[in-house]
């Protein structure tokens, strides 16, 4: 019986579960013995030039071994912005002239012990000179943030005079909105942190908290500018990090820096109300969206115009506006559609990828595009999304943004989401509660959602990753990948995937990952590449590895290849019809070696899909939400194990739907972050979700030989919306048409005033 | 320096500590116990939590010198012989854990939780565990977990009455 497919146990749990994980705070290694400490002096204004640092009181502090400033760094390069923005706006590792964020770092202090650092902190003094902050989408060009780049508007994907003046001529509904797809943090437990020396031989050793060890070593070296062979990059286990920990960190630059200046090993771990204001924040977008068809729901056009807060310097945000255009008109047959994003710069926090990165956005634009053109042409939500999906295709399925969309059975994902949840009896239950005026409203919210996962290049012609996988003497096996797991379960995976065609128990084989000089090459986990280009890889090694046992059996047993039959039971080669005339792997990895690298490239991305369906109770007097139920399609293909299948799918609901009605970035209007810790930041807690109804539904990929799409964002993707659309659905027989996110209580009971206030005055 | 005098996972301690060292820092630094982690400075998240004298506290909210006299278990004390606890077990079985970065606090708080309240429903399971954070599972199958922990441990109590 193949054992792709079951529910295998996870081998990474007895560890994590009695001595705990190993974090980069965790690392005892005698190569960091005498380890000083770094910690960061980050501006408290957002926006201000910096007249002068006197770090004199905090050199006489007890256990202070040095203070640096962006002076001293001075020799480095300062770090271009990504994806097409203005050249001028760059980022120093440490603030030179000027601030541009609360947060932003200054200057640092080094201390032998962790305590003396919190008190030494306090006794640098920097002389500000505050300048007005830049904030919101629309900043305006009074107060440049990068004064040499002229403009606060750093850059455009598309371009905005492309836009048609005609695109909804003959749409007898058009319907237009603005609304905002707010900042969130990222907040994985673990916050950020390193560990950095330089040993004799010249080279760094970093430790450090990634995605992707290789992507963070040649960011490194980029900012350090070393040679990337100086830099070896260590990957501890990793706390979570869904997207924010790709790359490294102008901290971690600095970091390796110290370690180099001082000749001594170096540590550094931020805090959370430092990871709250300086690790990148994600989404920030806004969304003007326009969307016209028929009276009877045929959807004719569309139009997405998106800004992108990047805050105050360019990371990641300069290049999720892309993927938001990419996927503007999702699971959707629209015949005329179009998008442009501009790219602004604010004195807030940067902004990077956050589980999703860019796909979220698209979809919850969409989304809301719909419902409100349902409302306005009086139609069922369900109905119009059913009405202008793509029908199901197996042949790839080009959209106007240049997509390229693999496999899709939408309507089918949708009605099974719908019969699972019970829709008809939702809506009527819905329609008893509105008869009766109940103060609790039922609420149900849609969302048919594309993304897009396993897309970029690699080592190959396309998407690709390598695999090294080792059969041992012992009976044993080593896999090495270029993946980097931070709790998606690689290593019960990729071992279950090397189990099937090895016949080798999965407890037997052993996963490493997160070493530069062990694994050179690599693209890291994110954009939920990992199973369908690591895992696939892993199955093309575990394959040539049995066609080179295979040659080497022939061999011996002085037999044609072609004879031998390698029987999984056994881990053994045997001639057909001769069952005793046979060659274990052991033996043959006992005389030689048993080891292939190989390097798999996919066909293209591909573009997992579902539906999510979010039942909601809003009571009306105190406009309080409270979800009951989400009940979710999300289709990836194949599952390989549906134990962390569903795990990955469970998370990606939880954050989604926390974005909808809890979460939220707060800056007041001088630009302080207001949710600088998690007394403040609304991180969602057990007690503000339900448990999850997932409906199975797998259409496989012919990308890759394992059938499997990305599964680790999906459920961050189709849940947003669904449950911004139940809340919107409670109260919208009060005359309540749209209410940004995140719907609290608050917001929920200001939409029903305002609701009821236009109804007294009309 | 004060002295402390304690009982961690067994095991006998005593110490002279800085008056302001935190309990989760004297055991991870001064003991090496670092299953627990420091996840916030707000004592919101829970990654820190232990038991004191039985009872689930967040260590980082508790002094070293507090903690004197008193008994400490980790997540590193909990498992005997090599066995997993039943709430140990029950994290795995239900995949309960993802990065793992929450989990030996999140599984010291189910401890506690179902030392207070053996039979707890859904809600209270959820209500339990409302100060612990965990940012990967989305919390549905942490509270599979207390659930399917909550069942093992009445059958084994059932099965110790029948024996006795």
């Amino acid at each position: 019986m193949s054992i792709l497919g079951t529910r295998v146990l996870r081998t990474e749990d007895p560890r994590f579960l009695t001595t705990g994980g190993v974090y980069v705070e965790d690392l005892v290694d005698e190569r960091l013995d005498g380890a000083c400490h770094v910690f960061f002096i980050r501006s408290p204004v957002a926006h201000a030039r910096v007249n002068g640092i006197d770090a004199s009181a905090a050199l006489q502090a007890p256990g202070v071994v040095a203070v640096f400033t962006g002076a001293d760094l001075a020799d480095l390069p300062p770090i271009p912005g990504a994806g097409p923005v203005k050249p001028q706006i760059q980022q120093r590792l440490l603030a030179i002239d000027k601030v541009r964020y609360v947060g932003e770092p200054v200057a640092v202090v080094v201390v032998e012990e962790p305590y003396q650092g919190e008190d030494a902190l306090e006794l640098v003094a920097v002389d500000y000179d505050p300048l007005p902050p830049v904030l919101g989408f629309d900043p305006g060009d009074d107060t440049l943030l990068f004064e040499d780049a002229g403009t606060n508007v750093a850059g455009w994907w598309g371009n905005q005079a492309d836009l048609k003046a005609d695109l909804f001529d003959g749409c007898d509904v058009v319907v237009s909105q603005t609304i905002v797809n707010q900042r969130v943090a990222p907040a994985p437990m673990e916050t950020r942190g390193g560990a950095a020396v330089w040993g004799e031989d010249g080279r760094l050793t970093a430790w450090i908290p990634n995605q992707g060890a290789q992507g963070t070593k040649g960011a490194l070296a980029r900012m350090l500018q070393v040679e990337p062979g100086l830099v070896r990059v260590i990957t501890p286990d990793v706390g979570g990090a869904f997207g924010a920990k790709f790359g490294a960190d102008p901290e971690h630059v600095v970091l390796a820096w110290i370690a180099r200046e001082l000749g001594r090993p170096a540590r550094w771990s931020e805090t959370r109300y430092e990871n709250l204001i300086a690790m990148t924040h994600g989404r920030a977008q806004q969304h003007t969206i326009t969307v016209g068809g028929s009276r009877d729901g045929d959807i004719q056009a569309y139009r997405l115009e998106i800004v992108q807060d990047a805050g105050a310097y360019i990371r990641a945000g300069g290049f999720l506006p892309f993927l938001t255009r990419l996927m503007t008109t999702g699971p959707y047959d629209i015949p005329r559609a179009e998008s442009v994003a501009s790219i602004v710069v604010t004195s807030t926090t940067p902004i990077g990828a956050y589980r999703g990165a860019g796909r979220p956005e698209a979809a919850a634009a969409l989304d809301r595009a719909i419902d409100l053109y349902a409302a306005e042409a009086g139609l069922d939500p369900a109905d119009v999304r059913r009405k202008n999906l793509l029908p199901t295709f197996t042949e790839p399925h080009r959209t106007a943004f240049g997509a390229v969309y693999d496999t899709g059975d939408y309507a089918t994902g949708l009605d099974r989401a719908l019969a699972a949840a019970g829709y008809a009896d939702l809506r009527r239950e819905q329609a008893a509660r509105r008869a009766r005026g109940d103060v609790r409203q039922l609420g149900i919210g849609l969302s048919s959602y594309v993304e897009i996962t396993g897309m970029g290049e690699g080592e190959g012609s396309g998407p690709s990753e390598n695999a090294t996988v080792e059969v041992h003497p012992d009976g044993t096996a080593t896999i090495l990948t270029g993946t980097s797991p931070h709790g998606q379960g690689h290593q019960t995976a990729w071992a279950m995937v090397a189990s099937e065609e090895l016949g080798i128990p999965v407890e037997k084989i052993t996963l490493q990952w997160g070493d530069t000089d062990l694994i050179p090459k690599g693209g890291g986990t994110g954009g939920s590449r990992s199973l369908q280009l690591g895992g696939a890889a892993v199955k093309q090694a575990s394959l040539e590895l049995i066609e080179e046992a295979r040659q080497r059996a022939a061999a011996q047993l002085e037999a044609s290849p072609a004879d031998l039959v390698f029987d999984k039971t056994r881990t053994a080669f045997n001639v057909a019809g001769d069952p005793d005339a046979t060659v274990p792997l052991t033996q043959l990895a006992e005389q030689e070696r048993l080891l292939i690298r190989t390097v798999f490239t996919g066909v293209g991305a591909t573009f997992p899909f579902g539906t999510h369906v979010a039942v909601v109770e809003v009571d009306t007097e105190t406009g309080k939400p409270t979800l009951l139920r989400m009940v979710t399609v999300d289709d990836a293909g194949i599952v390989l194990n549906p134990l962390l299948a569903e795990g990955q799918r469970h998370g990606g609901i939880g954050q989604g739907a926390a974005q909808a009605f809890v979460e939220e970035v707060v800056y007041d209007d001088e630009g302080n972050p207001l949710t600088a810790s998690f007394a403040d930041y609304p991180f969602v807690s057990a007690t503000e979700l339900p448990s999850f109804e997932l409906v199975d539904s797998e259409t496989p990929t012919t990308n890759n030989p394992l059938g499997v799409k990305g599964i680790g964002e999906a459920g961050s993707i189709g849940s947003t919306p669904a449950v911004q659309n139940a809340i919107i659905d409670a109260v919208a027989h009060l005359g309540v048409r749209h209410i940004d996110m995140p719907a609290t209580s608050r917001r929920v009971w200001q939409a029903i005033r305002a609701a009821q206030a236009q109804t007294e005055n009309a | 320096m004060t002295h402390i005098e304690l009982t961690v996972n067994g095991e006998k301690r005593s110490d002279e500590v800085e008056p302001r060292l935190l309990l989760i820092h004297y055991l991870r630094e001064e003991l090496g116990l670092r299953a627990a982690n420091v996840g916030c400075d707000t004592t919101s998240c829970g990654a820190c939590t232990v038991l004191l004298d039985g009872r689930s506290v967040k260590a980082c909210t508790v002094l070293a010198v507090q903690a004197s006299g008193h008994e400490v278990t980790t997540a590193e004390g909990l498992s005997e012989g090599g066995e997993l606890h039943p709430v140990q077990a029950a994290f795995q079985q239900e995949h309960g854990l993802q990065c793992g970065f929450c989990t030996p606090g999140m599984v010291m708080a189910t401890v506690g939780l179902l030392a207070e309240n053996p039979h707890p429903t859904e809600e209270q399971a959820r209500e339990g565990l409302e100060g612990n954070f965990c940012r990967c599972t989305g919390y549905h199958n942490i509270i599979r977990a207390v659930l399917a922990a909550a069942s093992a441990q009445a059958e084994t109590t059932q099965s110790t009455e029948v024996t006795a």
